[in-house]
């Protein structure tokens, strides 16, 4: 790994008098697929939401592509680059796909690819059928990609991807993970949280495993896969 | 025999047809798996069995009984369970007062104005969640249990109201791999103990292949396939409009096969 | 026919300001989800300032230049309370931000008076359109054409704006989920504040252009509040081109009902709003609200009964207040009396609202239908209190019976207004059916039994049942009973699932609360030895909102203090002061500021008694 991207160092976060994380370390470089593995409530969710800036009670030196983002505002992260894709897609049901899209458009950013709706149609052709219709009247597939979609659109260099195969059938889940090695191949870097071991394996070059708030294992994502005994503690496949 | 017969199902959204004709029976003590695409009329038929959506004809009969035409709140009452795909419990409320609250309507105690709510039917809740294994966080506010666990809660829940046919959508949704198992694997114990139809949605194959003992796959309203597991899974229409490579679910994935 | 074509068309031209007002209400609601109170506020500065420039320039850049200088002013000023007050709050419960504009209404009221005074101000007529047209042989002002040309364009270009501009579409999209919006990069502080100024801009320009129509004076902001309200609601909370039919329909009820029945228009339109809600839950052209993400409250804590300390504190506050007449003053005695009864009031909004609920911004009605079955029943049978009391609670849960069995079919904000639109209605009964209910002048000599004469005696009377009362709902609130309101109320689709009638149950509550309402109507009017319309009127209904949200919504003991709290402090800012609505919306601010969860919640929080202990995991 070359000089990081994002780089996590301590991250505590709270809700409320709940200790969620407990001094999280990651570092992500430029261009790399990372899992983020580990059970319901182990802290994936938390992680990502506190990395951007959308959890309250957090601290910890958080620094994206030289950055530091410890205390800044999400829009403020969004803008230095830094994608979300929430877990449960929360898509502008009242809005079409285009004005989905608008919403997430940012300036074009040097050494990041530049999206365009129709660059993102090619990736997600089913899209490209539907511009002009409601994000609330399309399948649980199609908001998925939308999803996705609009978060590109803010032509980021690194995308925070949680559980993208959660609630989809299996053809479209095969679907998300063409799509990502796509855009891996475009030099975007990704980070993905997921539970789904053969979909995190298919896309993602190493893992982290997070239980309990606390980062327990990390490695390559062949490494883990050879690793019965961290599986059976921390994924129980 | 079939607990639940479900015959003929036709339901149309401002003219489309979501549902188009569907047949399908669940036998008791028998888990029953609906499959599908997302938006292929799984909800639709799920809702029109609990009652949440009316059909434009057809009937679903329990124990041969007419649920058509009936509100979510009398079929529940003939003894139909349910759990929602995002958990539906009481956030204001203790683990055993979720409990407690279905046991005060089965008993048709709702309207009472002085004896605690608190200390009615406490016994009766305790044995339902030590059924599901959650006697210990019975007095923990339930906004504060873990997913898995809120899952395990809505069970009992479900339960308690000795149900004969439970509807379960997308019960592991948002669920860690372990968990799914270890809540199908209760659920299939609890079933098979009291003779439960159940009839599930569900996105995870591998919770559908290892727990399910039928399976029914629609696709764009219609019924495309009714089998035992492994007659659906070789099944090629069903791989082609659903499962696609097979990559995603049953054992080790395949190398890096279906990127191109 | 030419008198009702110029009716019809003045009807056009005030659907014209009605809709500039409501249009700006909508939109600041829309994304924020803040009910802005302070709204009629904007307005009357607007037409207090379009005055001013108009009054000290002159002529026809001083009254156009006016126009436009009010509504900027007015937008700015909006952005001030944005970025000092509600920024401040977006994560307290919702109806705490509504408080908080309460109390914005009172401080801009006091303001006005101070730099503008009591008498009403006559505006100049516009330049370049003093004259009239002739239609059909009647003549018609030449600016109330440029107000019927004005409404629809700014609807189109208020459409233009959010279907077409980039800023319209972030506006939209942080109206269903601020928080993803956010994450997405947009700056959703700066588009709020934006939302703000554009919103309290339409309200001053609605002010300003209504000038040279009517005389500007310091009841504008109320009256029309509540008429934009209705708008709103009418056509649809979110709907621009809703509120502006529902402008058109109240523009014309209010044009045509002043010929018919110059005496209930007000009434009419509320009862068409009544029509329109039950038979289109959300209005023409609304649609059910999609819960609005990323404002999430932290859960309400479970229930616990009251722990040995709170018991022996309950007691000990009791023994006080049976200790007070004892040391007490007459007058004391007398302001004592009326917190209980407002205590109980505020009780019997609490059940409702909190674990119910169903917010209620017409509760006085039935506090008033109590107060009135004691009056009528002094006035016209010679009943005596104890039969008064008696009935007070039985009008009042009828009141509530019928009401409710039409409020409860709705939710949210739109049941809220379907409960004012009621609480007019009677209050509108209760102010024009003089033959009955004396109007204005009310219902002299309620007087207490001859045995309960004594201010101490009658303090007595009201605190065994007040506490009696209060006691009562404590009790339904752990019972079943108020399990299942808060079972219905956390997750009505989970309560249908478990054979509950979710609305039947609404509807009891909403009765007994009605009826408990109805009992310290009762216990007031002996107390005040009068009954008066003011007593279901809007602001009785507001002051019992505040009481409860002053106190907090999620704790039982809430209310309590909320009375207690707001009782005293208005008994003591008026005796002392002249500007007593500055200082008690100026209190009501900083305390919404200091405990974001009401005093009691507060309260709670610091004391723990282990109901936070546990936060989310």
């Amino acid at each position: 790994m070359t000089s990081p991207l994002l780089t996590v160092n301590g991250l505590n976060s709270f809700y409320g008098r709940a200790h969620i994380l407990a001094d999280v370390d990651l570092q992500v470089g430029a261009g790399e697929v990372v899992a983020l593995m580990g059970r319901n409530g182990a802290g994936k969710s938390t992680t990502f939401r506190s990395i951007m800036g959308l959890v309250e009670q957090r601290r910890g030196a958080l620094s994206f592509g030289g950055a530091d983002i410890s205390t800044a505002e999400p829009f403020e992260i969004a803008r230095l680059g830094l994608g979300y894709v929430p877990e449960d897609r929360r898509i502008f049901t009242e809005l079409t796909v285009m004005e989905n899209l608008e919403v997430g458009r940012q300036p074009a950013r040097a050494g990041s690819p530049t999206w365009t709706p129709e660059r993102l149609f090619d990736l997600f052709p089913n899209l490209a059928e539907m511009r002009d219709r409601p994000g609330g009247r399309m399948s649980g597939g199609e908001q998925q990609m939308l999803t996705i979609a609009r978060t590109l659109m803010g032509n980021p260099r690194m995308i925070l991807l949680d559980e993208p195969s959660e609630g989809l059938a299996p053809r479209i889940v095969e679907m998300m993970a063409n799509a990502i090695v796509a855009l891996k191949s475009q030099g975007l870097t990704v980070m993905l949280c997921e539970q789904n071991l053969h979909f995190a394996a298919l896309v993602s070059d190493r893992a982290y495993v997070i239980e309990k708030g606390r980062i327990r294992y990390q490695g390559t994502m062949a490494a883990l896969q050879a690793d019965d005994e961290v599986r059976r503690a921390y994924l129980t496949m | 025999m079939a607990a639940l017969v479900v015959e003929s199902l036709v339901k149309s959204f401002g003219g489309v047809r979501a549902v188009k004709g569907t047949s399908f029976t669940v036998d008791r003590g028998e888990l029953l798996a609906l499959i599908g695409p997302n938006g292929a009329g799984k909800t639709t038929t799920f809702n029109m069995v609990g009652g949440q959506l009316h059909p434009d004809s057809g009937s679903v009969k329990l124990e041969g009984r007419e649920l058509v035409g009936l509100t979510p709140r009398a079929i529940w009452r003939m003894g139909v369970g349910r759990t929602f795909q995002i958990t539906a419990t009481y956030p204001s409320m203790t683990v055993a007062e979720n409990v407690q609250m279905v046991l005060l309507s089965h008993h048709k105690r709702l309207l009472g104005w002085w004896t605690p709510a608190a200390r009615q039917f406490r016994a009766e809740a305790l044995e339902l969640l030590a059924r599901v294994g959650m006697a210990v966080q019975a007095d923990r506010p339930s906004s504060v249990l873990a997913y898995g666990d809120l899952k395990r809660l809505e069970l009992a829940m479900a339960l308690a109201n000795e149900p004969r046919l439970l509807l379960m959508d997308e019960p592991t949704a948002g669920m860690a791999p372990r968990e799914r198992v270890e809540l199908m694997a209760l659920t299939a114990d609890l079933v098979r103990e009291r003779g439960i139809a159940v009839l599930f949605t569900e996105h995870d194959m591998d919770v559908v292949f290892a727990h399910a003992h039928r399976i029914v796959v629609m696709n764009r309203g219609e019924i495309i396939a009714d089998g035992t597991p492994d007659a659906v899974r070789n099944d090629p229409h069903v791989q082609e409009v659903y499962l696609g490579s097979g990559a995603m679910f049953h054992g080790e994935p395949q190398g890096k096969a279906v990127v191109s | 026919m030419g008198f009702y074509v110029t009716q019809f068309m003045s009807g056009l031209a005030q659907a014209a300001t009605l809709f500039l007002v409501a249009s700006g209400l909508s939109i600041i609601f829309g994304v924020t989800r803040i009910v802005n109170f302070a709204h009629g506020s904007f307005y009357m500065l607007g037409a207090y300032m379009a005055y001013t420039v108009s009054d000290v320039v002159g002529g026809f850049a001083g009254f156009w230049g006016g126009i436009v200088a009010a509504a900027l002013a007015a937008g700015v000023i909006g952005v001030v309370m944005e970025m000092v007050l509600l920024r401040r709050l977006y994560r307290s419960p919702e109806l705490f931000q509504l408080l908080a504009t309460f109390g914005v209404v009172l401080v801009i009221q006091d303001l006005a008076l101070t730099i503008w005074g009591p008498e009403d101000l006559l505006g100049p007529r516009a330049p370049g359109l003093e004259g009239r047209v002739r239609i059909l042989g009647q003549a018609f002002p030449q600016y109330d054409v440029f107000l019927i040309v004005l409404g629809p364009v700014v609807l189109a270009l208020l459409l233009l704006l959010f279907k077409w501009t980039r800023w319209g579409t972030l506006v939209r999209a942080a109206t269903q989920d601020r928080e993803m919006t956010g994450a997405l990069g947009v700056n959703e502080r700066r588009l709020f504040t934006s939302v703000l100024f554009v919103g309290c801009a339409l309200a001053g320009l609605g002010g300003a252009l209504q000038v040279p129509r009517e005389a500007v004076n310091l009841q504008m902001d109320v009256s029309m509040v509540v008429e934009a309200f209705v708008v709103v609601v009418v056509g649809g909370m979110g709907s621009l081109m809703g509120a502006f039919l529902a402008a058109l329909l109240i523009g014309q009820l209010q044009a045509f009902g002043i010929l018919i029945f110059p005496q209930i228009t007000l009434v009419l339109v509320f009862l068409v709003m009544a029509v329109v809600l039950v038979v289109r839950p959300y209005g023409l052209l609304g649609k059910p609200p999609a819960a609005a993400r990323g404002a999430a409250h932290a859960p309400e804590a479970p229930l616990r009964p009251a722990g040995l300390p709170a018991k022996l504190f309950g007691v000990a506050v009791l023994a006080v207040l049976l200790l007070l007449p004892v040391v007490a003053g007459q007058y004391a005695l007398v302001v004592l009396t009326e917190t209980l009864v407002l205590v109980l009031f505020a009780a019997s909004l609490h059940f409702m609202m909190g674990p119910g609920g169903m917010v209620s911004f017409g509760h006085a009605a039935y506090f008033g239908l109590g107060a009135y079955a004691a009056g009528l029943l002094t006035k016209h049978m010679d009943g005596g209190m104890l039969a008064g009391l008696v009935t007070a609670p039985v009008l009042g849960g009828l009141g509530a019976l019928l009401f409710g069995w039409f409020c409860v079919r709705l939710s949210g904000v739109y049941l809220a207004m379907l409960t004012l639109a009621f609480a007019q209605i009677v209050w509108s009964v209760a102010f024009q059916w003089t033959a009955v209910t004396g109007g204005d002048n009310g219902i002299l000599g309620v007087w207490p039994a001859p045995w309960a004469s004594a201010k101490w005696v009658y303090y007595y009377l009201t605190l065994a049942v007040v506490t009696g009362a209060v006691l009562m709902l404590r009790r339904a609130i752990f019972a079943p009973f108020g399990y299942a309101m808060r079972a219905g109320r956390d997750s009505p689709l989970r309560s249908e699932a478990i054979g509950m009638d979710v609305r039947r149950l609404q509807w009891l509550a909403f009765t007994a609360a009605g009826a408990m309402a109805g009992l310290a109507g009762g216990l007031y009017a002996y107390a005040k030895g009068s009954v008066f319309p003011t007593f279901l009127s809007v602001p009785a209904s507001v002051d019992a909102l505040v009481m409860v949200l002053m106190g907090g919504v999620q704790t039982i003991a809430g209310p309590l203090v909320g009375a207690a709290v707001f009782h005293g402090l208005e008994t003591e800012v008026v005796r002392y002061t002249d500007f007593w609505r500055l200082i008690l919306g100026g209190i009501i601010i900083l305390l919404v500021l200091a405990f974001p969860k009401g005093i009691a919640g507060a309260a709670d929080a610091w004391f723990g008694s282990g109901r936070s202990a546990e936060g989310r995991a």
